[in-house]
């Protein structure tokens, strides 16, 4: 035997001793597939502090079914592969009744197959592709999808700012960005609009001005940044730097305080829809932005947080209204949810496994985040 | 027109960043032979450090923005030293390839530990020199734009004046230039690389800081796009050759900048690359690099 | 029979033994074993062009995606019409080889293209010029529409079971290990100890190093294709170059130009992000960590188990 492999062998029979799983019949065991560390880790990592929070306050008022909730959560390092060998091991060596995630459609694209197979219900808080959901009947999401927010942008767009002549600034790299902005052309075009300019960035760039430059010799009305929030706070800074004044607006990927943060006064007055906003005054949200800055020191939950939390809540609500944790009878209960009162709305799960829910419009006034008009489906 | 001018000065202002970091790349290499990867997560360590700095500083004043980038700059230095001396000395005599998966896993540790310890989520970097815009007609030109082109030209003045112009500077030329005679004639390669790694690191928190006031957000993940840029900057210009750093960083943001405006911006990163392999085709040591002829 | 033969006839049986008996392993590690055999592929396939022919390259995971992308869309669109509703197993497995060749002969194509520049270009400027090459790719697949853009392809039919991705690290050992051991082969490490000698006594670094491009490229579109029809869903930003890079690592920490050591490197870097799951988000952390350990105490590889690694050229 080689020398080395002497030194190596502490470490695999270390990890050779089975980890024993918490006995089985008092716990309800639900696994997480999050990105926790990598590249998006900031969403994936809202998204988990919310699922944490609705398990640990079903497990504070008394558990599900008499039985205590345990979330076995996997980090996929946000890379490709990842997700399938977690979910795997999470339903194969962990027995979990149902899986939560994933924050980006790739990545859910990857478990769903497995979940599917293996008959394990399993609920996406934020994957917006159409395709996620299309995968079998036991995958479930508590967000829109991007058809719907696409055409909701566009005719906000058309009807109430009133816009002709749009550029879009699209993330080339990411599908959610592209996806938003296919849907967005599609509505705005059949809305009698124009998009004058496509021009695109990739993930990682933060100088904008270059295209920017060019929108601005195109003399247009408004223009779309279906993008993430630190993106879009740096789009608007460029751009008022630039001297381009035009309304920009984009979808739920701004949802965020860092947006205000980096953005300052360069986003006031910009649009964006969400089903989520920490400022939104309802009871429901109030109630869960106060419990999650109680458990995570003072942290403001953003949408992401807000929609892990409501994956949960959705899967035990479920659980809880069909009295059992078998798979088929669980994936109905979902299949079945109607009007649950989550957090990022009123959510009622449609025939397509989505979640048909109003998308709310939202600006920055004063540094704060206001309310502006609310788009049923 | 006027977008011609305003492009051109987007360009220069990128390339003028690409150029700081590539600087770093290519002083390593030309001492060490070795293309330090965890180059860019130093980067990243600059401009957190100038995050914790800027606290102690008033806001928007130019001393203030010096004292923090020369914190920062000090900071990095000494953690630059301290990697060169912890992961890299060890395997000086061995194959390159070795100290390369190291400084690969030096890269990995700065990245997760990033992520851990600042937590993933971006945060937004304060201001720290006083921010006003210029405008002529329809052309803007913002002090942060002109504050990274100044800074990156003393930078390289300064660089080009120690190496060129200072006992040091000529001792790191000569263990570039082979190492085992610089050793017979009295100096301390080991002194020498650690000053280099720490003259690298600086320069890249220099460039971490400028590219945070440019673009306030700062997140531990922020160093690996610039560095892969600046590090094809670095070979584009010709690895080892200060100046040549400096042109290849221009280059490629005058490139990038323009591709971006134009309507083949989905391919801008590709056309990049692109440009770098027709520029190696025809000048296979980089731009201003020089061609080993290799005597048997 | 050469020892070589019968040896990779002994894997193609283990191979065909272990799908037999593959419903009784756990599959979470049947799946794990699959991606240990994926990346003994593309490890081995890499140590042709890195380890033995000396040419370091950085883009392999460009040309994974080539062959991933090409026998995936094969699989999407023409495997309906070709095979009708209900085909056969037989059908089915003979289509799968087809679109895996397919792949892997569009990536040798790519190898090709990617090796010509490689000629004029020495070391670090050759890795510089595969990575800018491996993110084109990348690029260049994010923007075809056709290919599902920025996210890719999914719904990929589900063909590679363990014994394909078995049999194919068999294959893949076994070609690698004849050419380098053979008489032509010895080109190849001529090229790699000292071009200008080779050069010299009349061999042509030239074709050796394009075979060596060629012949790595190959086999990595076919791990692509594997991994494709594993994993169901491909997307362009999974193949960039921290993915080479992750390959890199292997070959290197294997000892270059190591076959047995590399494929030994292979199976312990892809287990050890498995067995760290218990430290969740510390994982990374102690793999960077391990790495940088193991090359300060054993910098010659990990696995040295017979002579035959490179000539340490002295510092």
């Amino acid at each position: 035997m080689p020398f080395a492999f002497r030194r190596f062998s502490w470490l695999l029979m270390a990890a050779l001793v089975p980890v024993v799983p918490v006995a089985g019949q008092d716990t309800i065991k639900v696994g997480e597939v999050a990105s926790l560390t990598g590249k998006d880790a900031d969403f994936g990592q809202s998204s988990h502090k919310g699922t944490l929070l609705a398990i640990e306050e079903i497990n504070a008022s008394g558990g599900l079914l008499g039985r205590k909730l345990v979330l076995l959560t996997e980090d996929n390092q946000c890379k490709q592969g990842e997700s399938a060998t977690a979910a795997r091991k999470l339903i194969s060596r962990d027995k979990v009744v149902a899986l939560l995630g994933e924050v980006a459609s790739s990545r859910s694209l990857e478990m769903a197959p497995i979940a599917q197979a293996s008959a394990v219900p399993m609920i996406s808080p934020s994957s917006t592709n159409p395709r996620v959901t299309a995968i079998g009947d036991y995958i479930f999401r508590v967000c829109f999808i991007d058809p719907f927010q696409g055409t909701v942008m566009a005719k906000f767009a058309r009807d109430t700012l009133k816009l002709h002549r749009v550029a879009v600034l699209t993330s080339v790299s990411s599908a959610y960005s592209v996806g938003l902005a296919k849907y967005f052309k599609e509505g705005f075009v059949k809305g009698g609009g124009e998009i004058v300019l496509q021009q695109k960035y990739s993930e990682g760039d933060k100088d904008f001005k270059a295209q920017l430059t060019v929108i601005r010799a195109a003399g247009v009305d408004g223009i779309f940044v279906p993008g993430y929030y630190t993106e879009a706070a740096l789009i608007c800074l460029q751009a008022r730097e630039l001297g381009l004044d035009a309304p920009i607006f984009g979808g739920d990927g701004w949802e965020g305080t860092p947006l205000i943060e980096i953005g300052g006064k360069a986003v006031e007055g910009t649009y964006y829809s969400t089903h989520y906003s920490p400022d939104n005054a309802a009871p429901v949200v109030q109630d869960f932005v106060r419990k999650f800055r109680a458990r995570f020191e003072g942290e403001t939950p953003d949408a992401m947080a807000a929609l892990g939390y409501d994956s949960a809540m959705v899967l035990a609500e479920a659980i809880k209204r069909t009295g059992t944790t078998e798979g088929p009878k669980v994936r109905d209960a979902i299949a079945a949810t109607r009007d649950y009162p989550g957090v990022t709305g009123v959510t009622t799960i449609d025939a397509e496994r989505n979640a048909s829910k109003a998308a709310a419009i939202f600006t920055v006034a004063d540094g704060k985040f206001k309310f502006v008009e609310s788009i049923a489906p | 027109m006027p977008e011609f001018f305003q492009q051109t000065l987007n360009g220069l202002s990128l390339g003028a960043i690409y150029a700081l970091i590539a600087l770093g790349y290519t002083m390593v290499y030309g001492v060490l032979r070795f293309i330090n990867f965890a180059h860019s997560d130093i980067f990243m360590v600059g401009a957190y450090l100038g995050y914790y700095l800027a606290r102690l500083v008033p806001a928007a004043s130019v001393w203030g923005g010096l004292a923090v980038m020369a914190g920062a700059m000090a900071g990095c230095a000494l953690l630059g030293i301290l990697i060169e001396r912890l992961a890299y000395r060890p395997l000086r005599r061995g194959p390159t390839l070795n100290v390369l998966i190291t400084a690969i896993g030096v890269s990995l540790l700065l990245e997760y530990s990033g992520q851990i310890g600042f937590g993933a989520e971006p945060r937004t970097f304060p201001v720290l020199f006083p921010e006003r815009d210029v405008r002529i007609g329809s052309l803007v030109i913002s002090s942060s734009q002109l504050v990274v082109i100044a800074v990156a030209v003393v930078l390289l003045l300064a660089l080009q004046f120690i190496v060129h112009r200072t006992r040091i500077g000529t001792a790191m030329r000569a263990v570039a230039l082979n190492p085992q005679a610089a050793r017979l004639v009295g100096i301390n390669n080991d002194v020498v690389i650690s000053f280099t790694f720490g003259l690298g690191s600086a320069l890249a928190a220099a460039g971490g800081i400028l590219y945070a006031t440019n673009y306030p957000s700062i997140d531990p993940l922020m160093g690996v796009m610039p560095g892969l840029k600046a590090f094809t900057a670095a070979v584009l210009g010709g690895i080892g050759n200060i100046p040549g750093a400096a042109l290849g960083g221009l280059i490629l943001g005058l490139v990038e900048t323009f591709v971006a405006g134009s309507p083949w911006s989905t391919y801008k990163d590709a056309i990049a690359f692109g440009v770098l392999i027709v520029i190696l085709l025809f000048r296979p040591a980089g731009l201003l690099g020089k061609f080993r002829i290799e005597k048997v | 029979m050469p020892k070589p033969h019968l040896a990779l006839l002994a894997a193609l049986a283990a191979a065909g033994i272990i799908a037999r008996f593959s419903g009784l392993i756990d599959p979470y590690y049947l799946d794990v074993l699959t991606i240990v055999g994926i990346n003994i592929i593309l490890a081995v396939s890499l140590n042709l062009v890195n380890g033995y022919t000396g040419q370091f390259s950085l883009g392999h995971a460009g040309f994974m995606s080539v062959g991933a992308y090409l026998s995936a869309a094969a699989s999407l669109f023409l495997g309906p019409t070709l095979l009708g509703s209900h085909p056969s197993a037989i059908m089915e497995g003979l289509f799968f080889l087809g679109a895996l060749l397919a792949g892997g002969a569009a990536a040798a194509a790519a190898g090709l293209i990617v090796g010509i520049p490689s000629l004029r270009l020495r070391g670090d400027y050759l890795a510089i010029v595969t990575l800018a090459f491996g993110e084109i790719i990348r690029v260049v697949f994010q923007n075809i529409d056709a290919l599902g853009g920025a996210l890719g392809l999914n719904g990929i039919p589900p063909y590679t079971s363990i014994f394909w991705v078995l049999a194919f690290a068999a294959l893949t050992v076994f070609v690698v290990t004849c050419l380098v051991n053979s008489t032509y082969g010895r080109g190849f490490l001529a090229v790699r100890d000292d071009e200008i000698a080779a050069a010299a006594v009349g061999l042509n670094p030239t074709r050796y190093k394009i075979v060596a491009f060629v012949v790595g490229a190959f086999f990595a579109g076919i791990a692509g294709g594997l991994y494709g029809h594993f994993r169901l869903t491909i997307t362009p930003g999974g193949f960039d170059f921290t993915k080479s890079i992750e390959i890199v690592v292997m070959v290197i920490l294997g000892g270059m130009g190591n076959t047995p050591g590399v494929i030994l490197a292979a199976i312990l870097l892809t287990l050890l992000p498995e067995f760290l799951r218990p430290v969740a988000e510390y994982r990374m952390i102690i793999y960077s960590l391990l790495l940088i350990i193991l090359m300060i105490i054993r910098p010659q590889g990990l696995f040295k188990l017979r002579p035959g690694g490179r000539a340490d050229k002295g510092g």
